[in-house]
């Protein structure tokens, strides 16, 4: 926020800290990608104008205290059950715009059954599933999304597909449900990537608001402690090893998702 | 308004709807199926929400955040399906908004059957989730209270904004007696949801509705708070019903189905010359333990009688702190203790207290 | 002053993580040598204000909203370019 400096008369603000976040300091480690999530996703509210008749709900795992960064109403959802209580509010308030916010164990692991059923449903709400390839509040285990291979604290090996399964790709697997309007998979890893992810959030948003559908916008994030890298190296390791595994792009866009996006 | 006939089931939906219920989420289990069943007719054609879901996990997820966004909401269930929604009802509590669950208990453990049942009276009396909380719990032993329980369930849970639970067994559900069903209260509009509900911060700062503290401290204030939260429910909403108990040597303590079974012991004590009389607790939690502890006072014993191995009973001996013996004849599995075989306990208990 | 941009740094939102280092395409921002925020971190400080250019890269990967950009208006009346994103 912008303190104690003038500005001159001729400038003119081109990004100002949105409204839809509070003031609060984050509790994400440094370089991590929530914070760039969180703030996308704030933007679209003030641009679309819905902060006040917006809830979310936010989830389990390390954007568990989400509530404290959105400057919107907000409550916090058993793990994984964030699409049902989602559901819950907006049946009982067809007009509040609800998103849920949740990791890959949250969505993935544990809820998988809400997120599915929600998706199938054609809730009107929207799903914001960041998938960082690991469990990161608990310090660092494998998660639905680990790649074969990938080392974790639960890993110590490697992800042994043989054992433990292979990583979910969730957007190809919500894509394929008639009830889903507009699915995508996005990343944050560089600033084209991040701006790109904020057109998807914003059409996510006015999908639901269009009552079209369910829609989610998988977006692929780094967790550098995890990992054991660098803020920059996570990055560039999650473009190296992430992307290939889980392709970015649309995994649906229902005809009237299309007609919606050739309005914008 | 008249008596008609009511099945159990659908008497505690249409009161629930009376009671001006705006959302029920619910899966499908024997033996209170009907109640979903109804609701997913009744329920529509009054424009409120039904919504089968894919599990009892995600039906008590649906409640906390309809009950969240402020409106008055329900679900039903039987004993593995409220086993799944324990961890529902641990942050329904924990988060202060009101929410409604039916319970129609059925035998256990495990899979069990689908027979009455009395088994889940410490789950739900003790141990509703993890954590220190009790819900309301409110034990009809008839339709008609059934229907009125239903109603006070939802005022309860409104008024302390908790969780409100009815038990009760499948014999209940599925038989059929004449009742009087309150008038139809209106539904509260969107527009007068209360003022902590998730409406969206219009003009507000933002409602946050959470179970999460991580500081000790805060935690430790929130459960205080709930605490005497508790203590102010147990002081003011205690309730029970109680028959032929001025001159009762031999009390009889019986909740729910087998209350009502206990009256008829009750009677044919008395015809026998015994002077016999029961307490029948309405509210499990909180329960009616003051009044069982001046009764013991002037009583020579007390039977209990569940369809459980014996689990009031605790409750029971804890209010006494043993003023008077206190016996226990239970039948498990779905059998339903009948009054030739709990006459004879009386009986016996007459002879040796 | 003629720089075509301007940004101001909330220094005590930033946590060091240098991700605006990598993106900034004019490089002027640095992390702070011997000096810490009231976090305790190293923040992020522009070397040479004149020339930023007021793209935003910096404040559109910041994970902790440091950012606040500005760009000298258009001559002519013309608009601004339109805010990120």
């Amino acid at each position: 926020m912008a303190t104690g400096q003038d500005i001159p008369p001729d400038m003119e603000p081109v990004y100002q800290y949105p409204e839809s976040l509070t003031s609060r300091f984050t509790h994400y480690c440094p370089g991590c990608t929530h914070g760039v999530i969180h703030r996308l996703i704030a933007e679209v509210i003030d641009e679309l104008g819905i902060r006040e008749r917006t809830v979310g709900v936010a989830p389990v795992g390390c954007a568990v205290l989400a509530y404290d960064y959105f400057n919107l109403d907000f409550c916090e959802a058993a793990h994984g059950r964030a699409p049902a209580m989602a559901t819950g509010i907006k049946r009982v308030s067809p007009d509040t715009v609800v998103f849920t916010y949740q990791g890959d164990g949250d969505l993935a692991a544990i809820g998988t059954a809400e997120i599915i059923h929600a998706a199938n449903r054609g809730e009107l709400i929207t799903t914001i599933f960041v998938n960082n390839a690991i469990y990161g509040m608990t310090g660092g285990q494998m998660a639905p999304t680990t790649l074969p291979g990938q080392v974790t604290t639960s890993s110590p090996g490697g992800r042994d597909v043989r054992m433990a399964g292979w990583p979910i790709k969730m957007a190809e697997l919500i894509g394929v449900l008639p009830g889903a309007a507009y699915v995508t998979r996005q990343a944050v890893l560089d600033v084209p990537g991040i701006r790109r992810a904020k057109q998807a959030i914003r059409l996510a948003f006015r999908v639901q608001l269009a009552g079209l559908g369910f829609s989610m916008v998988e977006i692929l994030s780094t967790c550098n402690t995890n990992w054991g890298l660098s803020p920059l190296e996570a990055l560039e390791w999650a473009k190296a090893h992430m992307v290939p595994y889980y392709p970015l792009g649309d995994t649906k866009v229902a005809d009237a998702v299309r007609a919606l996006m050739e309005q914008a | 308004m008249a008596r008609e006939l009511w099945e159990g089931n659908m008497a505690i939906a249409e009161a629930a709807v009376r009671a001006g219920l705006e959302a029920f989420f619910g899966y499908p289990i024997t033996p209170q199926t009907e109640i979903l069943e109804y609701l997913s007719r009744r329920l529509p054609e009054l424009g409120r929400v039904f919504l089968q879901a894919e599990s009892e996990v995600a039906s008590i997820n649906m409640v906390y955040g309809a009950a969240c966004a402020g409106a008055r909401v329900m679900t039903s269930s039987s004993s593995p399906g409220i086993s799944l929604m324990q961890e529902g009802f641990s942050y329904i509590a924990c988060s202060e908004v009101p929410a409604v669950v039916v319970n129609l208990m059925r035998g256990g453990p495990g899979l069990g059957n689908v027979a009455p049942s009395q088994g889940d009276y410490f789950q739900a009396v003790k141990m509703a989730g993890h954590g220190d909380f009790h819900p309301i719990v409110l034990a009809p032993g008839s339709i008609q209270e059934a229907i009125d329980l239903t109603i006070l369930a939802f005022d309860l849970a409104d008024r302390y904004r908790t969780l409100a639970m009815i038990v009760a067994d499948g014999s209940l559900g599925q038989m059929m007696e004449p009742a009087e069903m309150p008038p139809m209260r209106p539904v509260r509009p969107p527009g007068e949801r209360p003022p902590w509900a998730l409406t969206g911060a219009r003009g507000r700062l933002p409602n946050v509705i959470t179970s999460l503290y991580l500081a000790e401290e805060d935690l430790e204030q929130v459960n205080l708070r709930l605490q005497a939260k508790l203590r102010r429910i147990a002081a003011n909403e205690v309730r029970w019903k109680e028959y032929a108990t001025d001159d009762a040597e031999l009390l009889i303590v019986a909740f729910g189905t087998v209350g009502r079974i206990c009256q008829t012991v009750v009677r044919e004590a008395r015809a026998k010359g015994l002077k016999a009389g029961l307490l029948r607790p309405v509210t499990l939690w909180p329960f009616p333990s003051t009044r069982i502890a001046e009764l013991a006072a002037r009583v020579r014993g007390m039977l209990v009688v569940e369809m459980n191995a014996g689990q009031m009973l605790e409750d029971v001996r804890l209010a006494v702190e043993a003023r008077c013996p206190v016996r226990f004849y239970g039948r498990l599995g779905g059998m339903i203790p009948l009054p030739d075989e709990i006459l004879p306990q009386l009986e016996a208990m007459d002879a040796e207290v | 002053m003629t720089a075509k941009g301007m940004v101001i740094i909330d220094e005590n939102r930033c946590k060091g993580c240098g991700l605006c280092l990598a993106v900034c395409p004019v490089h002027i921002l640095k992390l702070a040598d011997g000096r810490f925020n009231t976090r305790g971190y190293r923040p992020v400080e522009i070397t040479d204000p004149e020339a930023c250019t007021g793209c935003a890269m910096c404040a559109i990967i910041c994970p902790d909203v440091v950012f606040t950009v500005y760009r000298r208006r258009a001559r002519r009346g013309q608009p601004a370019p339109p805010p990120t994103g």
